[in-house]
C-alpha cells in the first residue's frame, strides 16, 4: 500500500499569520481570545472571540481579486500559499493532473451572506452584489486554489460542522494510498465572525462569556475562532525522491456516525472513531503517546471525550497526553481538524506538546493528563488528532513521526 | 400579575414537553417533563421573546447560581425576578 506523507503546512490563525507563529503561540501557551474587531458588536451577547486580528484582505490581494474572495477564501489561499512554498513541491502540468484539492468549511463564504442579505434585508436595497453567489458557495476555497495552483485532478469541499476538516484531510489521504492521486491540498477554512453566525452560536447557549478552559472543571463553554491551515500531502516514494522536508506521515484515518441526536456528543460514536482509525492504521493504541482533543470546552463534549479515550486506550490513557489548543486558537469550526492537525504535526516533529491553555481546576470528569498550560517535552510517534462535530459525525486522524 | 407570569411560564414549558399546562407542577423537575438540554434552550428562549428580557443561562452551567432551573417554581421565581427588575 502506498504510504502518505505531509510536507509542507501553511495557517492563518488568531495565533499569527503563518505556520511558524501558530507554533511558536501555541508552545507558549498564549491564548489568541479576545475582544471582537472584525465586525461592529453592538447588539451581540458575547463579543469574544479567537480572531485572526492580523489578517487583511489587502494585505494579499488586489481589490479586484477581493471582489471576488470571501474572507474565508482569503485565508484559505493565504495558508495554501504558504503550505505549498514550505513543502517545495513543485506542480508542473503532469502532477497538477494528479493532484487533488480537499477542503473543509462549514458555512462557506458568511461575510459574503451576511453583508448582502442585510442590503436586501434591513437597507430595502433592490439588490445584492452580482458576485454573492460564487463569493459565498462553500466550494469556493477549493476552487480557487485549484485555480491558482493548477490542480487538476479531483476537487471537492467538505461541510460536516466541526469535523470537516478531518473529513477533508483523511479523505484526501485514502486517496493517494489508494492511487487516485498522488498529491493533495488540503485542510479546511472558516470565516464565520459575522454577526449573523455568532447570533446563532449565542442563540445555543453553549457559548463562554469569559474565555475557553477545556477540561478544566471551572469551564463556561466555547470560543468560536476564524483562520485556516492547509496541509500538502504526497506519496512518500516521490516526497523522499525530491528530498522534501517530511513533517510527518498519516497512517490512519477514521470516521463513524453517532446516529443519536443532533448536538449532544456520544461516547459510542467517539470510541469507534478513534478505533477505527487505530484499524486503519494497524495499530492497537499503545504507539499513540499524543492526542489533539476536540476539547470544545462544553460540559457535554470534555467529560463525553474523556470517557471515550479511557474506553479506547484502557490503562494506556493514563500515559497519554491529552491537549486542546482550540484554548488558544478557539472553535474555528470548519478549520478546526486542520489547525489542529498542524499543532499536532509540531507535536511529533519538534517533542514539545502544546498544552490545554487557560486552565484553572481539575475536573474528576476529565482525569487525564491535559497538559496543563504549558507545553510539555515528550517523545511523540504517534498521534492522534479528534474531530467530533454537531450532529454525530466524527473522524480522527492519527499521524507518524518519520524519522530523518 | 405574578400569578399571571407563573401561569404564562408554564404554558411555554408545557408547550416543550407537549404535555397540557394543568399537567405542569410546580415541583416538576426539568427531567420529570422529559426535557433535555435542547428543549431547556428552547424555553429560554420562549420567555426572552415573551417578556422582554434577557434570561442568564448558560448549557455549560445548567447548575449555576444566576438562573436556577432545578424546577417549574425556580424558573417562574426567576422570571417573576427578572420581569420585575426590568421596570
Amino acid at each position: 500500500m502506498r504510504r502518505v506523507v505531509v510536507t509542507g503546512t501553511g495557517v492563518v490563525s488568531a495565533l499569527g499569520i503563518g505556520y511558524d507563529a501558530h507554533v511558536a503561540e501555541l508552545r507558549a501557551g498564549r491564548s489568541g481570545i479576545g475582544p471582537i474587531e472584525l465586525i461592529d458588536t453592538d447588539g451581540l451577547t458575547i463579543p469574544i472571540a479567537a480572531e485572526a486580528r492580523g489578517y487583511v484582505g489587502t494585505d494579499h490581494f488586489t481589490r479586484n481579486e477581493l471582489s471576488l474572495r470571501d474572507r474565508v477564501t482569503q485565508m484559505a489561499l493565504t495558508a495554501t500559499r504558504e503550505a505549498v512554498q514550505r513543502s517545495g513541491i513543485d506542480f508542473t502540468d503532469a502532477l497538477g493532473m494528479r493532484t487533488a484539492t480537499i477542503i473543509g468549511t462549514s458555512m462557506g463564504g458568511q461575510h459574503t451572506q451576511d453583508d448582502n442579505y442585510r442590503l436586501i434585508y434591513r437597507d430595502n436595497k433592490p439588490r445584492v452584489h452580482p458576485f454573492t453567489v460564487p463569493k459565498l458557495m462553500a466550494n469556493a476555497p477549493a476552487s480557487w486554489i485549484s485555480m491558482e495552483h493548477g490542480l487538476k485532478g479531483p476537487a471537492w469541499s467538505v461541510s460536516t460542522a466541526c469535523a470537516s476538516s478531518n473529513h477533508a484531510i483523511g479523505q484526501a489521504y485514502h486517496l493517494i494510498r489508494g492511487g487516485m492521486a498522488d498529491a493533495a491540498v488540503t485542510g479546511g477554512a472558516e470565516a464565520g465572525l459575522t454577526y449573523g453566525v455568532l447570533k446563532a452560536w449565542e442563540g445555543l447557549r453553549v457559548m463562554s462569556k469569559d474565555t475557553c478552559r477545556p477540561f478544566s472543571k471551572t469551564r463556561t463553554g466555547m470560543v468560536q475562532g476564524e483562520g485556516a491551515a492547509i496541509l500538502v500531502l504526497e506519496e512518500m516514494e516521490a516526497a523522499l525522491a525530491r528530498g522534501a522536508d517530511i513533517m510527518g506521515e498519516v497512517v490512519g484515518f477514521g470516521m463513524t456516525a453517532d446516529a443519536n441526536d443532533i448536538v449532544q456528543p456520544s461516547l459510542d460514536g467517539a470510541a469507534r472513531a478513534m478505533r477505527a482509525a487505530l484499524d486503519d492504521a494497524g495499530m492497537t493504541g499503545g504507539e499513540v503517546a499524543y492526542i489533539n482533543a476536540h476539547g470544545t470546552a462544553t460540559a457535554a463534549n470534555d467529560k463525553t471525550e474523556c470517557a471515550a479515550i479511557r474506553e479506547v486506550f484502557g490503562a494506556h490513557a493514563d500515559r497519554l497526553l491529552v491537549s486542546s489548543t482550540k484554548s488558544m486558537h478557539g472553535h474555528c469550526i470548519g478549520a478546526a481538524g486542520a489547525l489542529e492537525m498542524a499543532a499536532t504535526l509540531s507535536a511529533l516533529k519538534s517533542g514539545i506538546v502544546p498544552p490545554t491553555a487557560n486552565f484553572e481546576e481539575a475536573d474528576p470528569d476529565c482525569d487525564l493528563d491535559v497538559v496543563p498550560n504549558t507545553a510539555r517535552e515528550a517523545d511523540i510517534p504517534v498521534a492522534l488528532s479528534n474531530s467530533f462535530a454537531f450532529g454525530g459525525l466524527n473522524a480522527v486522524l492519527v499521524v507518524r513521526r518519520v524519522d530523518a | 400579575m405574578s400569578d399571571d407570569i407563573r401561569q404564562q411560564v408554564r404554558v411555554i414549558v408545557a408547550e416543550q414537553a407537549m404535555i397540557d399546562a394543568e399537567q405542569v407542577s410546580p415541583d416538576s423537575t426539568m427531567e420529570d417533563l422529559g426535557l433535555d438540554s435542547l428543549g431547556l434552550v428552547e424555553i429560554v428562549f420562549a420567555i426572552e421573546e415573551q417578556f422582554g428580557v434577557s434570561v442568564p443561562y448558560n448549557a455549560n452551567e445548567p447548575n449555576s447560581e444566576a438562573f436556577d432551573i432545578s424546577t417549574v417554581k425556580a424558573v417562574e421565581d426567576g422570571v417573576i425576578k427578572l420581569v420585575a427588575e426590568k421596570v
